[in-house]
């Protein structure tokens, strides 16, 4: 049983991670994120950074939907403004992903700094509408710009180099295992260290009450356009992430269903936490995945199963998150929350 | 602060009529009135959440200051930074975030870590969370909140979050602190904690103290002025004393009374 901790200076009492058990568990997470991939193959792999990327895209949209309130369903668009800006600068100046990635990032910031705006007069379910048009506009200039863009083709990216060293090729996917897992910590961080300083905080309060927020000294203005911003540039990241690693770029991958599945993944992940975006991609990405096998685990025994799966897909997508919204609005975070706090007491849990 | 023919209008309704007002440095100013008299409206227009057609209010930031600062056309930011804070009515406070991290917010105005500083947290926010710490700890001390000071504002009892709100006020250091019906609500006790709050700022901070109150007892016993408004009119000020046996004031109040 764990009791009693007091902290001997505020400097303490701020760290991320304080009680003995909190870095046990960091420390084990740590080892088995830098074990994985020596045992994974190929396919947990791709899983694995397929995750990794998620994680990074929802973090973002959490910044700005869950801590902010501001609603968003243009998650998909954003997407590919990073995706196109990383994936064209490569292509057309031959630019390598230090360079395409961050200005990929900032691109994206800007662009969904323009498309906050309206979030200054709309609130709820107009703010989503606006959104929403901002998905739309955003994928209709990507189909039709093609001297840019290369309209609905496919744009191929030449394989990323890093440092001199190869991503592409064999082997691939371990190596960019460690690109992508290095940017999700960063993203991790960052994010984690916003929301104890200054910024974070009056973005959640803006959440809360923004009138308020105002009343204390909040600059209603900028800050809403700074969620906008910040949230997109990591956005902007998952897109140029996605955009280098999978070598291709097409807009089905940044249609309106994309920026579904991102709110689902912060809403059952949990809104306004940084470690629930990360349960939340792990899930959303997981799920299909399981699911696909389980059906094909179960060929034999219940003939005809393969050709549903898409439909138990999409049932058991929708299902969760209803199951979510009703059951656990505060998500996979605050489940987890709960499981310590129990063990936290144990022996005397009752 | 010098409030000058301050008229506001909503349609119809004149929730204001050509207010003038003195609002004198380091006093305790009551402004009393029946309901729907127009104070929290005049609460509001200094505050920025309200524009009044007509009028002026002139704030003098430092005492030798004879220009002032014009309000009616500022947003409630910007007067919050010239040193003006406020509670409501029906408080308004963040309810998710806890004891703590609503009276930094408190502190917003005096901290300077950006969305890069923030994020990077080492050094320069670091350094900056632990400082206001500090000060917001006194705060707590001072409102004898310590043991809530983790938990979720929505979680507290009604009495316990006028006094946070009070506090979060108070982290902004403000000059003038304008009080919508600190004690409405409250039992015998929990009106004399707040009513000796109130005396410690006022005395020990310098602060200058604006009150709505409807609790005339309260009022009488703090206050260094009493403005009386009624029907967005004022009718009355003066001390407590002249306020008290005002003609006008008392029809105002048997007319109420009477209704
Ligand atoms: N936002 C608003 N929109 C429309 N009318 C308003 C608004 N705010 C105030 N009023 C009107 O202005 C008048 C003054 O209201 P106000 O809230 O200032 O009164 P008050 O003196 O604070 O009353 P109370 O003692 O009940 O709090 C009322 O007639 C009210 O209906
Ligand atoms: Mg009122």
């Amino acid at each position: 049983m764990e009791s009693g901790i007091f902290f001997e200076s505020y400097r303490q009492d701020l760290t991320l991670r304080r009680t003995p058990a909190q870095k046990i568990r960091l420390a084990l997470v740590l080892a088995f994120v830098l074990v994985f991939p020596f045992f994974a193959d190929n396919y947990y792999l791709t899983l694995a950074n397929q995750i990794g990327i998620a994680a990074i895209g929802a973090i973002g949209l959490n910044i700005l939907t869950g801590f902010t309130g501001q609603i968003s369903l243009g998650q998909g668009g954003f997407m590919a403004v990073g995706a196109y800006t990383a994936g064209l600068l490569a292509t057309r100046w031959g630019l390598p992903i230090l360079v395409t990635i961050p200005l990929a990032c900032l691109t994206t910031a800007a662009v969904g700094a323009v498309f906050g705006i309206p979030s200054l007069r709309l609130k709820g379910l107009y703010l989503a509408i606006a959104t929403l048009a901002a998905q739309e506009i955003i994928l209709w200039v990507v189909t039709h710009w093609e001297a840019v863009t290369g309209g609905t083709d496919a744009l191929v990216v030449p394989p990323a180099t890093l440092f001199g060293l190869k991503l592409g090729g064999r082997g691939a996917d371990f190596r960019w295992y460690w690109v992508i897992l290095a940017f999700a910590i960063f993203t991790t961080l960052f994010a984690a260290n916003l929301f104890r300083s200054r910024v974070g905080r009056a973005l959640v309060a803006i959440r809360d009450h923004d009138i308020a927020a105002e009343v204390m000294g909040v600059n209603l203005f900028r800050y809403k356009l700074l969620a906008f911003a910040t949230s997109s540039f990591f956005v902007g990241l998952a897109g140029a992430l996605t955009a280098h690693y999978r070598t291709i770029v097409t807009w089905e991958r940044f249609t309106i269903e994309t920026s579904i599945s991102y709110l689902a993944m912060i809403i059952i992940g949990g809104l306004g936490s940084v470690s629930g975006s990360i349960y939340g991609a792990a899930f959303i990405t997981l799920l299909p995945a399981v699911l696909n096998n389980l059906g094909r685990a179960f060929r034999d025994v219940i003939p005809g199963i393969a050709g549903l799966i898409p439909q138990i897909q999409l049932g058991v997508f929708g299902g969760v998150i209803i199951l979510f919204l009703i059951k656990e609005p505060e998500g996979i975070a605050k489940l987890w929350k709960d499981v310590k706090d129990y063990f936290r007491l144990w022996p005397f849990s009752y | 602060m010098a409030i000058q023919a301050l008229s506001l209008r909503f349609g119809g309704v004149a929730a204001l009529t050509r207010v003038s007002l003195e609002i004198r440095r380091g006093e305790i100013l009551a402004v009393i009135g029946p309901n729907g008299a127009g104070k929290t409206s005049l609460l509001n227009s200094i505050s920025g959440l309200y524009r009044p057609q007509e009028g002026s209010i002139r704030f003098f930031p430092a005492p030798d200051d004879e220009e002032g600062v014009e309000l009616t056309r500022r947003r409630p930011d910007e007067i919050a930074r010239l040193g003006i804070a406020r509670t409501f009515q029906n408080i308004e406070l963040f309810r998710h975030m806890t004891v703590l991290d609503n009276l930094l917010l408190g502190r917003h105005i005096h901290m300077r870590a950006n969305v890069l500083t923030g994020g990077i947290w080492w050094g320069l926010a670091q350094r900056e969370e632990i400082e206001h710490r500090a000060v917001v700890e006194e705060i707590i001390d001072f409102l004898e909140i310590e043991p809530i000071r983790r938990q979720p504002v929505g979680t507290l009892s009604y009495g316990l979050q006028k006094r946070v709100e009070l506090g979060r006020a108070l982290a902004l250091e403000p000059q003038i602190l304008l009080l919508d019906e600190p004690m409405a609500g409250m039992n015998v006790e929990e009106k004399e904690d707040m009513a000796r709050f109130i005396l410690d700022i006022n005395e020990e901070r310098g602060v200058t103290v604006v009150l709505i109150e409807h609790d005339m007892g309260v009022v009488m016993d703090i206050s260094d002025r009493v403005a009386v408004l009624d029907f967005g009119s004022k009718i009355a000020d003066g001390s407590p004393q002249e306020i008290r046996s005002h003609p006008d004031v008392i029809r105002a109040y048997l007319g109420q009374e009477h209704a």
